[in-house]
């Protein structure tokens, strides 16, 4: 089967740029300076204390050692203990993960659920007032940094109105409506750059569709406009919307970590900036090679919809 | 969108005025952005310089105009190195072919899961904040985008009548690179070069913004957004002034940008 | 069923200048059952013509004049009526059948699109239709095809499956576009008879426009020769073939194979 053999060679793809990704990864923080016993007692602790911590956590191994049990625990879901909350990191990951994902999820949505409408409708009547907003829209959202329009949103809508909260997240265990609720306004900064790129991209899209000839045979067979264009038009235009959100996920990753920190929302951008300033090296480690499989499985994901999309795709390898 | 002369003139002059106070910075701004006056502390637009004081009382519009050197420099340092890099490869990539074209595009699909804070993340740790680690971080994503483009754009000339009829006269792949294709590619690369130096300007802000850029007293705009944050109800100038100068220095470039591409694409240029 | 087209002019707005004119006053009637050739190089206006009558011309186009379908003007008609003549009235079969189906829909929905659309069919009666509609384009095994994607066809049954879909309202006038163009010259025979066979079939009129007499000939009752928007002559297709009163009808016909040439000589050879 063909589907099968493409899928086993990008899952083989995967683990391959995943492995060297951890390689780098581990290699720059081995060089990084200061090691974690030291870090942990703190710069007064006595030398053999600390030598003694260094073999407990097997610091004293050589680097090819360290890092097989490394790799080897991150196959078995043992990521180690942080160094500065000494709880073990999978559980401390998994924690923020309950946040950044569902974060990002309802931007993702958001960010679709502005462009594509404002991009089709921009692109059916071309240099009308709708299309020119649109423009504006796409380039003024595309230059705007994220993290001042969570700023604004925090200036404008809860200071100056009075509505939802300035940051701060109370916790899953506060009941789905108030987390929710401290999701929205980082969604709406998340969200705003994105459906600025996916506005323009759409827009070009159903531009370059609605002259294919398909379109016409469409209307020749008595359809309207408007029928036509998402029956025909739109569905054939959304592979390169899809290729765009694909390549827009590094930037919902990092714009994440930066809107987090806006509103002091306990998620893992805000893990990996505060371990960082911590010096919590484990955890950055493993943050990161977090992100970068997160990245690489999305675009596996983006990749399997392409298919869904245009029949054309199946059963090429 | 057929805006060639609105968005060329438009982003030229933003960006002319960028690089204008940046280098106006060097030698002269209303007042010392470094110097702290503490009588003007927290003081609105108007009453005290232009665009009011920050929290120990420094001149936000010349903060903002040394920022625009930091921002400026950072950007077009990183876009620069990393287009360098990432062009050659492409280029090298679309030349050679086989084997080596797919492991270079291989190592680049791992450096493009790597948007700059994560690289800033990694880099600080091994070498704290700072110009060096945010340049570094900016650049090596930089590396995939010009990769990706230049590779795309060169193959296209590798396939022109010109190119195999150099080739049939026996010149090496090196030799057409530098003579064919880097000069039938430039205007494309010229066009991300500005489009990328506007990302450079965001990444490098989001960067400060978090404590990962420049260090102090070096002016930032992202810093002044973090300083801002303790001061919002307070003295909501100081986030306005430099979430503004980012927004529209990146607008500029990318207007700029655009209007490269629909001046020089050969496909627009027909169309119209 | 009667077509009438009364000098009817179309220009194009230019970016910069004043509007192109590229049909000149084209006068055409075709009664129910009758078929007409339109010969002329590209760019003759031909194709122009056609659309103008399904009201398709794009937004950029004016048209002047009158294209009376049963004595009510297209050219007048607003959006709204022109989708309930199109397909049901007048059905259209374009050039490349490569570009002319929805790459993503199955052939079978798209057959059935206009049939649940204008006639409210349930999926499963239009379905149904659409299966017998492939079955008299003479689609092998059609039941199996039914639910293939455009791109797992060959140009000759995506073309086949194009006149199903122009068929599928059962109009009273078929416009073919230059419909045998883009296939291959075995394929083309195969496609021509089919719609031959139907047009006479189901006793509807149409309009062929080629560029290549021999495919008029075969066809058609009367033939239109067009150049850069004119009308060089129009009379029965026998007569304007034999007996060419315009110079570039004759200029034409001198340009085919000797052995396409003899074949029109001879009588229904």
């Amino acid at each position: 089967m063909p589907a099968l053999k493409k899928l086993s060679r990008q899952i083989g793809g995967l683990v391959i740029t995943l492995w060297i990704a951890s390689l780098v990864i581990f290699l720059l923080i081995e060089a990084a300076p200061g090691d974690a016993a030291s870090i942990m007692l703190g710069t007064n602790a006595a030398p053999d204390t600390v030598a003694a911590l260094r073999s407990e956590l097997g610091l004293d191994r050589p680097l090819l050692w360290r890092y097989a049990g490394w790799l080897g625990g991150v196959l078995s879901g043992d990521l180690g203990t942080s160094y500065t909350y000494g709880v073990p990191v999978a559980g401390l990951i998994a924690d923020r993960l309950a946040v950044t994902v569902p974060l990002t999820l309802i931007a993702t949505l958001l960010s679709i659920l502005i462009s594509l409408p404002l991009g089709v409708w921009a692109a059916n009547r071309p240099n009308g007032p709708v299309d020119t907003l649109a423009s504006l829209f796409s380039q003024v959202g595309i230059a705007v940094p994220n993290f001042w329009i969570g700023l604004l949103l925090i200036l404008g809508v809860a200071l100056g109105l009075g509505w939802l909260t300035p940051g701060g997240f109370p916790g899953w265990q506060a009941g789905i409506g108030a987390a929710f609720e401290a999701l929205i306004l980082p969604s709406i900064a998340l969200a705003v750059p994105q459906s600025a790129v996916l506005t323009r991209v759409t827009r070009a899209a159903v531009i370059e569709v609605t002259n294919e000839d398909f379109v016409r045979t469409a209307r020749a067979k008595g359809l309207s406009r408007g029928r036509a264009l998402w029956r025909h038009t739109v569905p054939n235009a959304l592979l390169p919307v899809v290729t765009m959100l694909g390549l827009q996920i590094p930037f919902l990753i990092s714009g994440a970590v930066l809107v987090e920190n806006v509103f002091t929302l306990p998620g893992i951008g805000t893990l990996a900036y505060q371990a960082l300033s911590q010096r919590d090296l484990i955890v950055v480690q493993n943050v990161v090679l977090m992100f970068t499989l997160i990245v690489m499985v999305v675009n596996l994901i983006v990749d399997a919809l392409y298919t869904v999309l245009d029949p054309r795709l199946r059963g090429r390898v | 969108m057929k805006r060639f002369p609105i968005s060329l003139i438009l982003g030229g002059l933003i960006t002319g005025a960028l690089i204008g106070a940046a280098l106006l910075s060097r030698v002269w701004t209303p007042a010392d952005p470094t110097a702290m006056n503490i009588l003007n502390r927290l003081k609105g637009p108007g009453e005290a310089g232009l665009l009011g004081a920050d929290q120990i009382g420094r001149d936000v519009f010349s903060i903002i105009m040394a920022g625009a050197w930091t921002s400026l420099g950072i950007a077009m340092t990183a876009t620069l190195l990393g287009g360098a890099i990432g062009t050659l490869i492409g280029v090298s990539a679309a030349a050679k072919g086989g084997v080596f074209e797919r492991l270079a595009m291989a190592i680049n699909g791992v450096l493009f899961s790597f948007p700059p804070i994560l690289s800033a993340i990694l880099l600080g740790a091994l070498m704290g904040p700072g110009a060096l680690t945010s340049i570094t971080a900016i650049g090596v994503f930089m590396i995939p985008v010009f990769a990706r483009v230049s590779r795309g754009a060169a193959l296209q000339i590798w396939s022109r009548d010109f190119v195999q009829a150099a080739r049939m006269a026996g010149k090496g792949p090196a030799l057409i690179t530098l003579q064919h294709i880097l000069p039938n590619i430039s205007a494309q690369i010229i066009v991300q070069l500005a489009i990328q130096t506007g990302l450079g300007i965001l990444s490098e802000a989001g960067l400060s913004f978090l404590g990962m850029g420049v260090a102090p007293p070096t002016p930032s705009w992202g810093r002044m957004l973090a300083d801002a944050q303790t001061f919002l109800s307070s003295a909501p100038h100081l986030v306005l002034a430099p979430g503004l100068a980012i927004a529209l220095a990146v607008l500029g470039l990318n207007l700029l940008g655009d209007g490269l591409r629909d001046l020089t694409d050969p496909r627009r240029r027909q169309a119209s | 069923m009667m077509l009438s087209i009364e000098n009817l002019r179309v220009s194009f707005a230019r970016e910069h200048g004043d509007p192109v004119e590229v049909v000149h006053g084209i006068n055409v009637t075709l009664d129910k059952g009758e078929t007409l050739g339109i010969v002329g190089e590209s760019g003759s206006g031909k194709s122009v013509l056609s659309l103008a009558t399904m009201g398709l011309l794009p937004r950029t186009a004016t048209a002047s004049g009158k294209i009376l379908l049963d004595g009510e003007d297209i050219l007048s008609m607003s959006e709204r009526q022109l989708c309930r003549v199109r397909g049901r009235k007048i059905g259209m079969i374009f050039q490349e059948p490569m570009t002319a189906l929805n790459p993503s829909m199955r052939v079978g929905a798209q057959i059935a699109e206009g049939l649940r659309l204008s006639q409210g069919l349930s999926r499963r009666a239009a379905r149904a239709e659409a299966l017998r509609l492939l079955d008299m384009v003479k689609i092998p095994r059609a039941a199996d095809r039914i639910d293939s994607f455009p791109h797992e066809m060959s140009g000759g049954q995506r073309q086949r499956v194009g006149i199903a879909i122009a068929l599928a309202l059962k109009p009273e006038l078929l416009i073919a576009d230059e419909p045998t163009t883009a296939l291959d010259v075995t394929v083309q025979a195969e496609v021509l008879d089919i719609l031959d066979e139907l047009v006479s079939e189901l006793g509807i009129s149409l309009i062929l426009i080629s560029h290549d007499l021999g495919v008029i000939a075969r066809i058609t009752d009367r033939t239109l020769v067009m150049y850069r928007g004119d009308e060089m002559e129009q009379g029965e297709t026998e007569q304007v073939l034999r007996r060419p009163a315009h110079a570039y009808t004759r200029k034409l016909i001198s340009a085919l194979p000797n052995r396409v040439r003899s074949a029109l000589e001879t009588p229904d050879g």
